[in-house]
């Protein structure tokens, strides 16, 4: 019998054509999934003519959207975007997301049904991991790599330890899975989980949607992992049966599974928090910071631009005005989530709050544009990362928080408590679930999966 | 001798140097080593690229290269001139890219304390030493594993997997040379 395996050793195993793996090992791996943006396949486009091979390894396996700088937002971001295109129509890649049915990378592939539970994924970019909360091994590589994925279809691993988060306990009235991983991350720092995957488990866990678990995959990458993970269960099953009828197989960790090391985590007690310039470990509960004035409050990126972070934010802004002098920036994750919020009315109630609407871009997360930072300007934002520099002016200050907890701000003119904008519990169940990103034509019909192994 | 490196050290003591300060993100529009190159270190250290001369070293605290996957930030510190990092230890996607670059990153934890910036060190990889030639002390860094040396010795992944798949590997246009040769890690014929 094999030993006891967690998840992402079982998948890695079964992608390596082994029984079982350890970690530590060094292992080649077949790729289900490779995501391509403008900012990182050109130059691995130029790299795998240097092993002279003009042909990606399977057209199918790959899914490319520009989504760093658009729309192009200087000459050379055009030019990558044009040799994006030139590559996907060469190469015949059909799931090829052009402006208006883009998206951020991370948030349009699982809303488009791509990834599933049991693959392994990569993509030229570190928040990769995002797409773990399918039960999938998903990690972010380089330009080489990815050259060498494309090519060849398989990549080297080194087999991570796996660090158990166990959360239990219901996350309080207006706090996220934002403030969740921002607690985590606050334990275990930004090099916490270096060279590990981070696997998470437990009541707050299952009881959160797709979207809030996405949120939650999305920075492993800021406690140094390698990969996060989930268990796929209901929730998963009930989001893809919209969105595919691919099959796919769910593995799970096995009782003796060993881990690195094991964290308790009780959601009940959390508050709001927010991470201080210039970590993303630096965080804090909001009630230690709440005097801070911003000048700008940024909702956007791959970790909290889904719709359902721009229905909190709204729920917060409607019928308020964006504070006198601060701006206030809204960046819908991907196209499907732009129309969404636009048919929900959400744009409305941003629009009259004094916020302006981006189209789907990564923009001002990673200081490209819409919204990059002058020097000592203060801005509370729910993307990921509040590195010197990241979103502008190096001596620009960055704080992290929810979407709900930005769009305090936004109202306050300083970095405020949501909760003081809520008047009662918010209903958080049993409210209509809208499939983004999919056309009403395009459902399609449901396909029995794999359950088990 | 071919495994010993030397060169001038410049040192930054902090942990967790992260990639928007190797490279920020407003220069992502190009990946021109040349380019990239003229603003290593830009955000931490605006001085950095002209004072650093080709075979120099970077020396860094713990978690050196955290944040983004960009590979650039390995291309602009190599086309600055850096021959090779010393670090505590690094993030996981920046030492995973200076491995398929075949650019040396070396683990010494506790290095900081040992170099300061303008030292004149030599690194033996056969040794597995850190010298600091002005102070007079001695080092040894992590040892490399197998896997790494056959990486490097094939001079990075692409070269790596055009040998495992029966392909032939043109190198790119020219960067800075180091001076020692990595393939010298590896006994020949491998
Ligand atoms: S939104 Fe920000 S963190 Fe996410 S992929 Fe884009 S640049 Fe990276």
């Amino acid at each position: 019998m094999a030993r006891s395996m967690t998840i992402t050793e079982k998948i890695l195993a079964a992608h390596c054509g082994r029984d079982s793996v350890q970690p530590g090992e060094i292992v080649n791996v077949k790729l289900d999934l490779i995501v391509c943006h403008e900012v990182t396949t050109p130059p691995a486009i130029k790299m795998m003519a240097q092993i002279g091979v003009s042909k990606v390894f399977d057209p199918t396996k790959i899914v490319v959207t520009p989504d760093h700088f658009v729309p192009n937002k200087d000459i050379q971001t055009a030019e990558l975007t044009k040799e994006l295109h030139r590559w996907v129509k060469e190469q015949g890649i059909e799931r090829y997301h052009q402006l208006g049915d883009h998206g951020i990378c991370h948030a349009l592939v699982p809303e488009q049904g791509y990834i599933l539970p049991g693959m392994t994924a990569v993509c030229g970019d570190s928040h990769t991991t995002t797409l773990g909360a399918f039960g999938a091994f998903a990690s972010g590589i380089g330009s080489t790599d990815l050259a060498a994925a494309l090519a060849t279809g398989e990549l080297w691993f080194r087999v991570p330890e796996t660090l158990r988060f166990n959360v239990k306990g219901k996350l309080p009235h207006g706090v996220y899975a934002k403030d969740l991983i921002l607690y985590i991350i606050s334990k275990t720092g930004v090099d916490g989980a270096r060279y590990c995957t981070m696997e998470y488990h437990g009541s707050a866990i299952t009881a959160m949607s797709m979207e809030s678990r996405l949120t939650i995959c999305n920075m492993a990458v800021e406690a140094g992992g390698k990969s996060g993970i989930m268990e796929a269960d209901k929730v998963t099953a009930k989001y893809l049966k919209k969105r595919t009828t691919q099959p796919y197989t769910v593995f799970q960790s096995d009782a003796g599974a060993h881990y690195k090391d094991v964290y308790e985590i009780d959601a009940s007690v959390l508050e709001p928090m927010v991470a201080l310039p210039s970590l993303p470990s630096n965080g804090r509960f909001i009630g230690e910071v709440t005097k801070i004035a911003i000048d700008q409050a940024y909702i956007g990126s791959c970790t909290n631009a889904r719709i359902e972070d721009l229905r909190e934010a709204a729920r917060i802004m409607k019928n308020r005005h964006v504070a006198p002098g601060v701006k206030a920036i809204v960046v819908p994750a991907t196209s499907g989530v732009w129309r969404q919020a636009l048919r929900e009315g959400l744009f409305d109630i941003f629009a009259d709050a004094g916020c302006v609407i981006s189209t789907a871009t990564c923009g001002a997360c990673l200081g490209g544009h819409m919204g990059v930072l002058g020097k000592g300007e203060v801005c509370i934002s729910t993307t990921n990362r509040n590195f010197v520099g990241r979103m502008g002016h190096p001596e620009a200050q960055v704080y992290l928080a929810s979407p709900a907890t930005v769009a305090a701000s936004a109202i306050a003119g300083r970095i405020a408590d949501p909760r003081d904008y809520m008047e009662k519990p918010l209903p958080r169940r049993g409210e209509k679930e809208v499939l983004v990103g999919v056309a009403e034509g395009d459902r399609r019909p449901q396909e029995d999966y794999l359950w088990g192994v | 001798m071919g495994s010993v490196m030397r060169g001038r050290a410049h040192v930054y003591s902090r942990a967790h140097i992260n990639t928007d300060e190797i490279i920020p993100a407003r220069y992502l529009n190009t990946h021109d080593h040349a380019e990239l190159a003229k603003h290593a270190m830009e955000d931490i250290d605006p001085e950095f690229v002209s004072r650093v001369q080709p075979g120099d070293f970077v020396v860094a605290g713990e978690d050196f290269g955290c944040g983004s996957s960009r590979e650039h930030a390995v291309w602009a510190l190599r086309s600055a001139g850096i021959q090779c990092v010393i670090a505590a230890n690094y993030a996981r996607i920046f030492f995973r890219n200076s491995l398929n670059n075949g650019f040396l990153a070396v683990e010494c934890p506790g290095i900081v304390d040992k170099i300061t910036s303008g030292d004149e060190i030599e690194v033996d990889l056969e040794k597995g030493t850190i010298r600091n030639v002005t102070r007079g002390t001695e080092e040894a860094f992590l040892p490399l594993t197998p896997f790494v040396k056959e990486m490097l010795a094939a001079g990075g992944l692409l070269p790596y997997i055009a040998r495992r798949h029966g392909l032939e590997y043109t190198p790119a246009p020219p960067v800075p040379r180091l001076d020692v040769k990595l393939s010298q890690l590896m006994p020949a014929g491998r």
